[in-house]
């Protein structure tokens, strides 16, 4: 019994040793949330686009390589949750100085029908002339979404209609892997941290 | 003299009607480009005694609607309302992400630094309709259009 003492005391320390490292793990995991948007790291959907641009121009993400891509589903007629989300991005880009030209935001609209390339080309054009947005043709619109996992559903108004709408914004770092979901609650400098995080990633 | 107040006043954006049954404070319209149908409208209301704004119309839009914007696990739902509750002294904010005046059918692109004439409807707790006209300014489209320090919408 004398013999083992020592070896069970090293053997207790090792565990508080353990334990110790264990604790540092878990505050290594929590301060690992260095993301202020959700992580979707290695999420099966949003993996990517292959659509036409304002000049028809078939664009996808490995043309945007170098650059964190924000990934927006909106629609034009929008009053309020589009013109929040896209002047976040704006702010965001601002806020990342030099940094905000290797940030790329795409706007995918949800609303084909009435968004032509001429009014998405002037609407994008009032927050930032960068800004690239994608028109999918109705018949392949359904699929787009779903891809992405984002809802939409017409709502008649009035003798028009109006579209409610999955409000998420999409991060893919400069590898082209979608990473995050920003809510729509998200605030402009919460989206800029993200932006620059994931700019700094080392590749 | 009296009358370049009176337009001063309107150009502010605060009414002043015979009754001032509701004030209308800080309106603004989201400006558009070209071919775009739609827009908000935003303010801050409060009535005097209990009403309801209950309609609304501008020479700019064919349509004019009530809306209300609600977040359900991030997507975005908006509905036509039949009427909006001002309860007495309350400042009620029509504000992005709430409440907001649909503008539809837009008759003309509205470009920052112009606009836009409304005419609010408000309906008291006896059914008596009463309107009061403003002119709200349009706010550049892809600008902040920051939230005043001090607006009532806080309550």
């Amino acid at each position: 019994v004398l013999f083992f003492l020592p070896f069970r005391r090293l053997t207790r320390r090792f565990a508080l040793l353990f334990v110790g490292v264990f604790a540092l793990l878990g505050c290594t995991s929590d301060s690992e949330r260095r993301f202020h948007s959700m992580d979707i790291t290695g999420a099966d959907y949003g993996q990517g686009f292959e659509l036409p641009d304002v000049e028809g121009v078939t664009r996808t993400l490995a043309d945007f390589r170098g650059s964190v891509v924000l990934v927006y589903f909106g629609f034009i007629q929008c009053p309020d949750v589009c013109p929040t989300a896209l002047h976040r991005a704006v702010s965001a880009k601002n806020a990342l100085g030099a940094d905000g030209e290797r940030f790329t935001v795409v706007f995918i609209t949800l609303d084909p029908e009435r968004d032509r390339s001429e009014v998405v080309r002037a609407y994008l054009g009032a927050f930032d002339p960068g800004f690239v947005g994608l028109i999918p043709d109705m018949a392949s619109l359904p699929e787009v979404a779903k891809a992405f996992r984002v809802y939409y559903r017409k709502v008649p108004t009035g003798d028009s209609y109006t579209l409610d709408h999955t409000a998420t914004s999409f991060l893919y770092d400069t590898q082209g892997q979608l990473r995050l979901a920003v809510p729509h609650a998200m605030d402009v400098a919460g989206l800029a941290a993200d932006v620059r995080v994931l700019l700094q990633e080392p590749h | 003299m009296k009358k370049t107040f009176f337009s001063l006043l309107l150009v502010c954006g605060v009414s002043l009607p015979a009754h001032a049954q509701v004030a209308i404070e800080d309106p603004w319209v989201r400006g558009t480009v070209p071919q775009q149908q739609a827009t908000g409208a935003f303010m801050v209301l409060t009535a005097k005694t209990d009403a309801r704004l209950v309609a609304a119309r501008s020479p700019v839009a064919g349509l004019v609607e009530l809306h209300e914007m609600a977040m359900e696990n991030d997507v975005m739902k908006m509905r036509a309302i039949p009427g909006l509750s001002l309860p007495a002294g309350q400042a009620v904010a029509l504000k992005p992400g709430g409440y907001h005046i649909m503008l539809m059918a837009l008759k003309e692109t509205l470009t920052a630094d112009t606009s836009v004439p409304l005419t609010l409807v408000f309906e008291t707790p006896q059914g008596e309709r009463f309107e009061q006209a403003i002119t709200a300014p349009v706010a550049p489209l892809g600008a902040a259009r920051m939230e005043k320090s001090g607006s009532h919408s806080q309550r």
